[in-house]
């Protein structure tokens, strides 16, 4: 009976929002909640103690304070203020990143330091209501099973007219790359994953190696990730691969189909680059562990290059002092300035980029084949690989194109998002396999587009979009950590691709960029430390009024919509004219 | 002439700083007011231009197997590297370019020589395209609180003054002359701006000869006169810029602060700004950083903490948000003054104006505001710039620091002004070229002596001539938030690095479209087809009534400007890579070094086979051009330049050796 009235409030609450769908919180975060609250409120009832309180205040930077009633529903808190003018709180659990409770007197505070970055504070009047819904919080953050996730119940409220998860299929692909060659072969020999547990189902490899040798080169590689392609640079057919370190060991181990392979991809007499992610010293280290990297006696045809990008451990450390250092309060110059050193975050972001700009280079330039692999190959040869695409490849700079990157480079190319996501940069526990490898990612993506911005489609609210959507979600696309695991949990049948809902016109509008003209040129960034920003968008997002930035952004909008409404009006009226020219002049010829 | 050692010097090389791979050979000309370089052999005008009042130091470096390096660096952060094949022709040019950068007599300064064609009452003309009383006047002065004071006509009273001052009416001659012989160098209060909205104003001075106990009657009427020109107000704050510390060691030489106890009604406010020797050296500190070749991350952000240099901008611009704020929000007036009052003092009241006054945020208000709060009230130009050869603790970029404010600004309020970081970073040149007038010594009284006006050309009709390039195309003055005070943020990570003035000449550091070039070549467009727009629309009346026999179609805008903004703007650059082996430099085919160093030379055969790939970085395949020009080109990157000049300007051109 409680229970049932508790659930009748919430629903209450719950349609309620839906009549006012016009605020923010509600259309950027979750994207219908109406049907589903029922449902899971009962799987969720246990860990819900007080799914209810009133006269909670909540407070935001640069936004006014909201009193209201909180709710937490199995997948989401909400706070309301039953008021037709304010906004209301609708955060995911899955966004939360940590949480912490104070005391003064019988008034509780819970902190609620969220994924992508914002940190909120929730006043709650009544010592028990405060620790149990801090306690449920808790509880509903960090649920270990995927199948609880929300994005397994979620429905949307508009209609999927293109369905994203048929959108980016590897076959696809390999019919662009068949009209420019006929090199590449499509196999399946990872059919049932068996080959390479993170590898998708069909792989585009050499034509003249079969399945065999790929299956021995397979066993050469950490994890079975064995030379694959990744791009086929279409001005001079050179090509970029990505796999996994050589098992060579400390005894030199070598494998003929793995030289047969990678040798293969080299046309007669040129010679091709093989890029490692890691300095020297750390791939002789991997010897001891049973990896390594490639002899050159064993491969005479390639030229070795090693860079320093760091492990996952490293850069979600790097997060996390970054993140501390935005955060701080003090005005002190010094202590930013040192801070923001001392997180080496911006040092990351350089070394990745001038990775990628290097194997861009070799291709582009020095017109040669380039492998590209770190240890696992699944994080920052995934940086590398799809930032030398954004660079040399006009394609990957429109939405469609970019999304088709991120399937290709990242999802099916087996980057573990859910073990990387996990925890953003308010984990308070040891890392386990926490990084910001993607958002690091995106960072880059950010510099080039600052650097060229008139050569992306999309703008910086797609870039901060993805990085909110790996983090925490209503869509399914960013579960799981490889294709074996995203179809065990079945999510193309059971959750909507992220995809579906962007690529509607309605949602792509503010994530189109209004400066864009294709440029059809290899875009070549600076790498030097005067050129690499901050990206404030992300890090210093709720630390700072954006209104300023806002208007400006408004005003470019404007004056661009002007420009293109009178193109059009001078050209119908000079058609309209030349018309009447024709019109008139047979009248006149007589 | 007769310190032009080596008027020409051939087969010099010129090394562009971002890679010692790009060099150009050419011939290096020294004329009596410029550098010149033209290069050889290509078909571009690969002319450098660089005015020898602009030429901060020449070094000579180590000779290397090519010849004598000579390293010049320029007082706008550009720094050249020729490469002289003899030994006494490199040593010939240093000593004939030591004594060229600095000028011993006035007369030696380029202004003096400069003669662009234009006749004498238009250069006339120049003096009066800017007027301060009309500025006073806009401000509603004089008014009946506050008169012009005649008793400086003859820069009798104070010679760092302007002639022309306003005081409050109710004060009498001899309470000024009493307070400024209590102040340093005779710098009594003055008004430097009012409020019209609320009669708040800032005045100035320099600090008073207080010591430890002295006091002077007539300054304590000064304020008092000030403080009840703002009818509203009970009180009045006294600023001292200073770092406390600094004021009170000034007692022990005669000299001070206002004692709270002797002054009625003020409230005293000690604002830390350093002095000129530290501004000096933390900016010394951040050249360098900005100059390094090829640094890592660390090292450029801990440079650029080190240097302070962001920490000094943040004290200026709160000392201008204090004072702004009293002003507009409390309509308390408020008396700025420093040591002299003609550094600190000018950087606050200017960064007050600009916060308080829409109006200082325009191209014409900023022209207006520079020439009144530092110009007329003797900011030392001369010997802050270093333009004669003199002390050089006397030099300190204090000019520099107020641009940046700006800058800064206009980062956070990016529609709030009417112009961009092009014409901050244009009269930033322009105050250390000494190609106009304007900028030359140290107070309105020398220029004066000097006839500065019947001898040079003043900048701003120049500047407001080239107004299109300067224009912000996101400038809304209408919006509220850009009208009345603005209400920056001062948390630590709102002040940037300005990358575009101390990089400026690092044209690949820049961004390679420009989101700024792109929206003016839009508005251009736009005003062209608003006139497209109503030339048809009129025909088409036209035609209505009498459907006329001939129509002529004109040849649109459209066709011909519609593909300009949608180009890639820069793209020769946009497709150069650059060097993204940490600073290897080289030619191509050993631009990839092994880490570990091992079998380098074996290595080396990789590209044997390709003997053209050197050409890769240096010339452009897709749209050939060739790359060098990123060098010597600064035309496009920057309007009115002047330290890059080419042989079709005419303003060059008497002075060509």
């Amino acid at each position: 009976m409680e229970v049932a009235i508790k659930v009748a409030i919430l629903i209450q609450i719950c349609l309620k929002s839906v009549a006012k769908s016009n605020t923010k919180e509600w259309k950027r975060g979750s994207g219908g909640v109406r049907f589903l609250v029922p449902l899971n409120i009962m799987e969720f009832a246990e860990l819900i103690k007080t799914p209810r309180v009133d006269g909670v205040v909540l407070h935001r930077p640069f936004m006014p304070t909201v009193e209201g009633t909180l709710c937490l529903t199995g997948h989401h808190l909400i706070l309301s203020s039953r008021q037709d003018n304010t906004e209301e709180l609708w955060l995911l659990h899955a966004n939360i990143d940590s949480t912490e409770k104070r005391f003064v007197g019988s008034l509780g505070t819970i902190i609620v330091k969220c994924k992508d970055l914002r940190v909120i504070q929730l006043d709650i009047p009544g010592m028990e209501e405060c620790l149990n819904i801090a306690s449920s919080i808790e509880a509903l953050s960090t649920l270990d099973s995927v199948s609880l996730m929300y994005p397994f119940f979620y429905r949307p409220l508009f209609e999927v007219i293109e369905d994203g998860w048929q959108l980016f299929v590897p076959g696809e692909a390999f019919k662009d790359l068949e009209s420019m060659t006929d090199e590449w072969r499509l196999s399946e020999v990872n059919k049932d994953f068996s080959v390479c547990p993170s590898y998708p189902s069909l792989l585009t490899v050499p034509k003249d190696i079969d399945d065999e040798s790929l299956c021995k080169a397979a066993s050469f590689r950490h994890g079975g990730r064995f030379p694959v392609l990744s791009y086929y640079h279409k001005k001079n057919g050179m090509v970029m691969m990505r796999a996994a370190q050589p098992l060579t060991g400390t005894n030199g181990r070598r494998c003929k189909e793995d030289e047969k392979l990678i040798n293969a991809t080299l046309c007669a007499g040129k010679r091709g680059y093989i890029i490692d992610t890691r300095t020297i010293a750390v791939a002789q280290q991997a010897k001891a562990r049973g990896g390594g990297f490639e002899q050159e006696a064993n491969y005479p045809q390639w030229r070795r290059i090693h860079k320093a990008i760091e492990r996952s451990n490293i850069l979600q450390e790097s997060l996390i002092k970054l993140v501390e250092a935005c955060n701080d309060q003090s005005h002190s110059m010094d202590r930013w300035l040192s801070k923001l050193e001392a997180s080496n975050w911006q040092s990351h972001v350089k070394e990745i980029l001038t990775t990628a700009c290097l194997a861009a280079q070799c291709i582009d330039r020095e017109g040669a084949s380039v492998l590209v692999h770190g240890t696992e190959g699944t994080d920052s040869t995934l940086q590398v690989t799809s930032l030398a695409q954004i660079i040399l490849d006009p394609a990957c700079r429109t939405i469609r194109g970019f999304e088709a990157l991120i399937e290709r480079e990242w999802l099916q190319a087996g980057h573990p998002f859910q073990q990387r996501c996990a925890q953003s940069a308010y984990s308070n526990g040891k890392p386990r396999s926490e990084a910001p490898v993607f958002l690091l990612f995106l960072d880059c993506v950010w510099q080039i587009l600052r650097q060229f911005p008139c050569s992306f489609q999309f703008n910086e609210n797609f870039l901060i979009m993805l990085f909110e959507h790996a983090y925490a979600s209503q869509f399914g696309t960013f579960l799981g950590n490889s294709v074996t695991e995203r179809v065990k949990l079945q999510l193309s049948q059971k959750t909507v691709s992220l995809w579906s809902w962007v690529n509607r016109p309605q949602e792509l509008e503010r994530f189109l960029n209004p400066l864009y003209e294709p440029n059809n040129l290899v875009i070549w960034p600076s790498v030097a430390p005067q050129s690499l920003l901050l990206w404030e968008g992300v890090f210093l997002r709720w630390n700072r009024s954006t209104k300023c930035l806002d208007e400006a952004y408004q005003e470019m909008v404007h004056i661009i919509e002007y420009n293109k409404e009178l193109q059009n009006k001078v050209n119908s009226l000079r058609r309209q004219l030349a018309q009447l020219e024709t019109e008139d002049s047979p009248l006149q010829t007589p | 002439m007769e310190h032009i050692r080596m008027p020409k010097v051939e087969n010099v090389r010129l090394v562009d700083r971002s890679s010692s791979r790009r060099i150009q050979v050419g011939t290096l000309y020294l004329t009596a007011t410029h550098i010149i370089f033209v290069g050889k052999g290509s078909e571009d005008r690969n002319e450098l231009w660089v005015l020898h009042s602009l030429v901060c130091n020449v070094v000579k470096h180590k000779s290397s197997q090519s010849g004598y390096p000579l390293l010049i660096h320029c007082k706008n952060f550009q720094v050249i590297q020729f490469i002289i094949p003899q030994e006494s022709d490199c040593h010939n040019v240093y000593i004939s370019l030591s004594r060229l950068s600095r000028p011993e007599k006035y007369e030696e300064l380029y202004c003096f020589s400069f003669n662009p064609n234009v006749d004498k009452a238009e250069r006339e003309h120049s003096w009066d395209f800017l007027n301060l009383k009309a500025e006073y006047s806009r401000m509603g002065l004089p008014n009946k609180l506050w008169h012009v004071t005649p008793i400086n006509r003859e820069y009798r009273v104070c010679d760092t003054y302007p002639a022309d001052l306003f005081v409050p009416k109710s004060v009498t001659l001899p309470v000024i002359v009493g307070s400024s012989k209590f102040r340093s160098r005779g710098r009594f209060p003055t008004l430097s701006y009012y409020c019209k909205e609320n009669h708040a104003t800032i005045c100035r001075s320099s600090q008073p000869l207080s010591g430890f106990s002295a006091r002077c009657l007539e300054d304590e009427q000064m304020l008092q006169a000030i403080m009840k020109s703002n009818p509203g107000s009970r009180f009045m704050y006294v600023v001292d810029t200073r770092p406390k510390l600094n004021a009170m060691a000034n007692r022990a030489a005669g000299k001070g602060y206002e004692n709270e106890d002797n002054y009625c009604n003020i409230k005293f406010q000690f604002i830390g700004i350093e002095n000129i020797h530290v501004m000096r050296n933390s900016q010394q500190k951040l050249i360098e950083v900005s100059a390094l070749r090829s640094p890592s991350m660390g090292e450029f952000l801990l440079g650029l903490e080190n240097s302070d240099w962001l920490r000094h901008i943040k004290s200026t611009m709160e000392a201008g948000i204090f004072i702004s704020k009293a002003v507009a929000e409390e309509g308390v007036s408020v008396l700025v003054h420093c040591s002299d009052g003609w550094d600190r003092t000018a950087q606050v009241c200017s960064v007050a104006s600009v916060l308080l006054d829409p109006y200082y945020r325009t191209i014409k208000g900023l022209m207006v505001l520079i020439e009144k709060d530092w110009v007329s009230f003797g900011h030392k130009f001369s010997h802050r710039c270093g333009h004669l050869d003199g002390e050089p603790k006397e030099v300190s970029p204090v000019i520099d620091q107020f641009l940046e404010c700006v800058w800064q600004l206009m980062e956070q309020f990016p529609c709030a002004f009417e112009y961009n970081e092009k014409f901050l970073i244009s009269i930033h040149n322009h105050v250390y070229s000494c190609h106009y007038g304007n900028f030359i010594c140290n107070s309105q009284k020398e220029r004066k002596d000097l006839c500065i006006k019947e001898k040079s050309h003043s900048i701003w009709p120049h500047l407001w001539e080239s107004k299109l390039d300067f224009m912000n195309p996101l400038f809304k003055p209408d919006q509220s938030q850009n009208q009345g005070l603005l209400r920056p943020s001062t948390a630590p990570y709102c002040f940037k690095y300005w990358r575009r003035l101390y990089n400026r000449f690092d044209r690949e550091l820049h961004p390679r479209q420009s989101e700024l070039d792109c929206l003016m070549t839009i508005k251009e467009e736009t005003q062209q087809l608003e006139e497209e727009l109503a030339l048809y629309e009129q025909k088409l009346a036209v035609l209505d009534k009498e459907r006329a026999k001939t129509l002529y179609m004109q040849k649109g805008v459209l066709d011909s400007k519609q593909a300009l903004w949608s180009l890639p703007l820069d793209t020769s650059l946009a497709n150069t890579p650059q060097d993204y082996i940490g600073g290897f430099i080289g030619g191509a085919p050993n631009v990839f070094t092994l880490q570990q160093g091992e079998r380098e030379s074996a290595e080396l055969s990789l590209f044997g086979d390709k003997p053209k790939s050197s050409d890769a970085d240096s010339s452009d395949q897709e749209s050939g051009v060739a790359d060098f020009s990123s060098h010597s080109s600064g035309e496009e990157s920057l309007p009115s330049e002047d330290s890059v000049k080419y042989p079709d300007s005419d303003e060059t051109g008497p002075n060509r050796a």
